[in-house]
């Protein structure tokens, strides 16, 4: 039991490796905020692709969203990071996370997009074009309002998984939460920052994952 | 044509094709426990959890909230660096099929619990009503309209944390991503890298395509 | 056809009650919704109960078979303690008495013959080819077998209704409770449920019916209980309930529903 808190919840090598940990928890905050956005845009614009009548803008669409919900994410990354330089691409790794999670994340986002929008009722735009509006106005103010609220589980657990996901980005040297905890582990020899980093990431996550499965019940009442 | 000779040099492939086909069963093999069994942990979960016990209900929301907000990353290096520090040496699959099976369990309880809550009171009346018993309702009559409606969204989470069996590659798993990886480094090209994305391709690309049809399908028919 | 129901032919002679409630009280915490109801049932009556939204009418008779457990008083089934029961007797008991709810609750993911042979099977343990034979045979009954291999989502309501009927009477019930069975169809549809009803008292069947087809009670009812605010204020035969009632709230109630306000 000693070795066990020794090794797993040693508050001294906790308390040494936090400033490292803080600094990499800025680096995984602004990775988010960047990956997020772009995917949220991306996502946006993709789903508009796929759900248009005009071929020429669907099938890329889709094939584009497919492509990139069937590629593990690590793998795009060290493809990103590692293969582009041979065609000549030198990459920032903070540079090559962002636009390898923006090509998962938005796919993703996509998704949750074109289920939204596929949710509103037909009968909620013939009305709003009824009443003059523009198509880019119906959309802006009637559909996607609808569209976000019926989704909302699915656009917060997309969010929580974007977290997630900015963890990968230690395959790659940057300096995020869990590169730096990994890097605090193997210099102390000691998991305890490692079980720090997995804390900072429960203290982020949990109040979101307990909203989202709260969400789903509430979608199940009625 | 550089483009083509440092992405898809036909030498290379056929190199290093017969280690990355084995590099596919193993992936193959850790995907397939994975699924069946997070699938079957979750249905048990879900399960004990209708039985409304304080003390199986509270660890079961425990460990599927944990299971969802930590990225698997950060508790597959935990596994597999910090448990020999008590003995306990576990091999590189094996910490990504008890992770990956975890995370997977922790989702899958979730998505069969939300089904469970959204059969309707009535759906449990009329079992009860006709003589059938708390485990008989619930296995003939709650669980199979529970299952269908959680298809689309397994499917899903299923496909995205089977992806995740490339994060063997931070640990030595000798699957797609790492022997690919390693063909990067010797062989000085990136075509191993393009081989491994057209074997993810080839593995999930078809997966995405089911998972269309299957939302497609019970779309409508709910 | 009347077989298939298979009556007590000497069902109406019996003095002991099929169905027997005796001094039923419900609270909902502090709220009372059932006060000391007497009612009960004669084999082969078909007891008819009227009463404003929110009169107890529905908890009184989910109480019957304890989708709602009484607070106080006891239930009895032709003789039997309803109200004694537990965990497997429960089960057993609840195979005695049918019901019919207000939204079918048919199970969507079943075939209407499998619907119809669930029970039977699980709960009676009768051998599936036996189950299927009285399904057909019920679903005969209900006129509708030439839909045995359709799903619920396939069928009207007043046809899925009919299948709920089906359902339940196939498990060879010993009274049958109606919860406003036609309250959720339209009422073209209504028709069709009411048939199955009126036939299955013809055949002996003991009925306790909560409904606001005051038609329907007027010619098929012995017997017509008003229920308020959770007691059993008159009860009668129907010419007397409708034609010359007793008490003031009785009164408001039925020149209500006259007048289509209910």
């Amino acid at each position: 039991m000693n070795d066990f808190i020794d090794l797993f919840f040693n508050l001294d090598i906790m308390a040494q490796a936090w400033p490292l940990l803080l600094k990499g928890l800025i680096v995984t905050l602004q990775l988010c905020g960047v990956v997020i956005g772009l995917g949220l845009v991306g996502g946006l614009l993709l789903a508009l692709g796929a759900l248009s009548p005009r071929r020429w803008l669907k099938w890329p669409a889709v094939g584009f969203i497919d492509l990139f919900r069937a590629l593990p994410p690590l793998v795009l990354l060290v493809f990103v990071f590692s293969g582009l330089p041979f065609a000549g691409l030198d990459l920032s790794p903070f540079v090559a996370v962002v636009i390898a999670f923006f090509l998962n994340n938005s796919a993703y986002f996509a998704e949750v997009f074109r289920a939204g929008i596929q949710s509103v009722p037909k009968g909620q735009a013939e009305a709003a074009r009824a009443t003059g509006l523009s198509q880019p106005q119906t959309l802006a103010h009637v559909v996607l309002p609808q569209a976000v609220r019926n989704v909302l589980p699915d656009l917060l657990s997309n969010t929580v998984e974007v977290v997630k996901l900015t963890s990968l980005a230690s395959v790659v040297s940057l300096s995020e939460l869990l590169y730096s905890a990994n890097m605090a582990r193997s210099v102390t020899y000691n998991s305890s920052p490692l079980i720090l980093a997995a804390l900072v990431y429960l203290a982020i996550l949990w109040p979101l994952v307990r909203l989202i499965s709260r969400y789903q019940r509430g979608l199940a009442v009625h | 044509m550089r483009f083509l000779d440092t992405f898809f040099d036909g030498a290379v492939m056929a190199k290093y094709l017969p280690e990355l086909l084995s590099a596919i069963v193993t992936t193959l093999w850790i995907s397939l426990i994975v699924v069946v069994a997070g699938l079957a942990l979750g249905l048990v979960m879900a399960c004990l959890r209708t039985l409304g016990r304080w003390y199986l209900t509270l660890p079961i929301v425990a460990f599927a909230d944990i299971g969802r907000a930590l990225p698997p990353l950060v508790v597959i290096l935990i596994f597999y660096f910090g448990l020999p520090g008590l003995g306990i040496n576990l091999s590189g699959p094996m910490v990504l099929i008890l992770v990956l099976g975890g995370v997977l369990a922790a989702f899958a309880e979730e998505i069969f619990w939300a089904g469970l809550t959204s059969v309707s009171r009535g759906q449990w009346e009329a079992g009860r009503a006709t003589g059938l018993g708390f485990g008989q309702t619930l296995f003939e009559i709650a669980l199979p309209q529970a299952v269908r409606m959680g298809i689309p969204p397994l499917v899903n989470r299923a496909l995205a944390i089977t992806k995740m069996t490339a994060l063997g590659s931070v640990i030595g798993v000798k699957e797609i991503l790492t022997v690919s990886s390693s063909a990067q480094s010797f062989s000085g090209s990136a075509t191993p890298l393009t081989m491994a994305a057209l074997a993810y391709l080839a593995i999930f690309l078809p997966v995405v395509i089911l998972s269309r049809v299957l939302e497609q399908r019970y779309a409508w028919a709910v | 056809m009347t077989a298939a129901i298979s009556p007590t032919p000497s069902a109406k002679v019996h003095a002991r009650p099929m169905l027997e409630i005796n001094k039923l009280g419900k609270s909902f915490g502090t709220t009372e919704v059932l006060t000391s109801i007497d009612l009960s049932v004669r084999p082969g009556e078909l007891v008819f109960v009227i009463g404003p939204s929110g009169s107890g009418k529905s908890t009184m008779l989910r109480c019957c078979n304890r989708l709602e457990e009484p607070s106080s008083g006891t239930i009895l089934l032709d003789g039997e303690h309803v109200t004694a029961c537990q965990g497997r007797a429960l089960d057993k008991m609840r195979l005695k008495i049918g019901m019919v709810f207000q939204g079918f609750h048919l199970y969507p993911h079943k075939s209407v013959l499998a619907n119809v042979m669930l029970a039977q099977v699980k709960a009676l343990k009768r051998s599936k080819a036996d189950a299927k034979t009285r399904a057909i045979e019920m679903l005969e009954h209900v006129g509708l077998a030439h839909k045995a291999e359709s799903m619920p989502s396939e069928l009207s309501g007043g046809q899925q209704q009919r299948v709920a009927i089906a359902r339940a009477l196939a498990l060879d019930p010993k009274v049958m409770l109606f919860d406003e069975p036609t309250s959720a169809l339209d009422p073209e549809l209504v028709g069709s449920v009411l048939k199955v009803m009126k036939q299955l008292r013809e055949e002996g069947m003991t009925m306790l019916v909560v409904s606001h087809e005051m038609e329907f009670a007027r010619e098929a009812a012995d017997r017509v209980v008003f229920m308020d605010g959770g007691v059993v204020v008159e009860s009668g035969p129907p010419e007397e309930i409708f034609g010359n009632p007793q008490s003031p709230r009785l009164q408001s109630f039925l020149s209500r529903v006259n007048r289509g306000g209910e």
